[in-house]
């Protein structure tokens, strides 16, 4: 995402990524970010929640619009996440377990396993 | 407050990306507002990989299943006029059921038009463009579709793009 907001900013339109994750705002040269403390999945609030959406909208739209520089600039939206923790740790998690994080695991169990067999020996 | 990037993630992960080297560019583009926000318009475009159900194709998650180190690089449209019966989810590396909900999650378009009818924005762009957000290699976003896509979007006078990876 911060890849499309460089070039998007470079032919001349003015963007803000709106980041559950804003460390990559600066870590990647990305103009302008407001980082959210959501859970992923959930950039602008929570389902059903329109004031709490609004609110992370507008956040991004004034920064957006100010003439703050130099880049890159990161906000922080200053409001935590209305639910659980605990519940949305894992909430926010596909129902399966992607492909790179499924080859991940097998991969660490192989060491694993490896290394089980190699201290037997 | 400060937003904790990596609250969300697992340990295992935290350590992976606290640690990953990434080289940050020396120049960094930018191209202030160039006219107020409440005479600007805006587009939408988010990495949440969802499609209108029935005019496009969902994006190709089967090649990513057998393929995990790769993922689909190309790009949806979603009009300002978006309804929730037409949004079709997919994306892989999170869990849908609220998107599928209330797409105002991740892709906030009833936000949008809402400020559009207060005066807050000029419009709402016409076209807006869904991406599908896990890509290890960004070379053909880099090199064919962000470009593409900014060029659409500056042939529909926009000023402004709201950007919101998930």
């Amino acid at each position: 995402m911060n890849a499309l907001a460089r070039i998007f900013e470079a032919a001349g339109l003015t963007t803000t990524v709106i980041n559950i994750m804003p460390v990559w705002g600066e870590r990647f040269g990305t103009p302008r970010t407001l980082g959210v403390e959501f859970p992923f999945g959930h950039t602008c609030g929570l389902s059903g929640d329109a004031p709490l959406q609004t609110r992370v909208v507008r956040a991004a739209l004034d920064l957006l619009a100010s003439s703050d520089g130099p880049p890159p600039i990161v906000r922080h939206f200053d409001e935590p996440w209305p639910g659980d923790f605990d519940v949305w740790k894992k909430a926010w998690h596909p129902k399966e377990p992607s492909p790179i994080i499924r080859v991940m695991r097998e991969q660490a169990a192989a060491r694993a396993q490896q290394q089980r067999e190699g201290g037997a020996t | 407050m400060t937003v904790d990037s990596y609250k969300w993630l697992p340990p295992s992960l935290k350590g992976f990306f606290a640690n990953m080297q990434i080289e940050t560019p020396p120049e960094i583009p930018w191209a202030p507002l160039a006219k107020p926000l409440s005479e600007a318009r805006i587009a939408l475009v988010t990495t949440a990989g969802i499609n209108v159900r029935g005019v496009e194709p969902l994006f190709d998650y089967e090649r990513e299943q057998t393929n995990p180190g790769w993922g689909d690089p190309t790009y949806r449209v979603l009009p300002r006029d978006l309804r929730q019966e037409q949004v079709q989810s997919g994306h892989l590396h999170i869990n849908n059921d609220d998107i599928d909900a209330d797409f105002n999650v991740a892709f906030p378009i009833s936000r949008m038009l809402e400020l559009e009818a207060a005066g807050v924005i000029g419009s709402l762009a016409p076209t807006n463009y869904s991406f599908m957000g896990y890509q290890p290699d960004t070379t053909e976003w880099r090199e064919r579709y962000a470009p593409e896509v900014a060029q659409r979007m500056k042939d529909e006078r926009v000023d402004g793009v709201l950007l919101t990876p998930v």
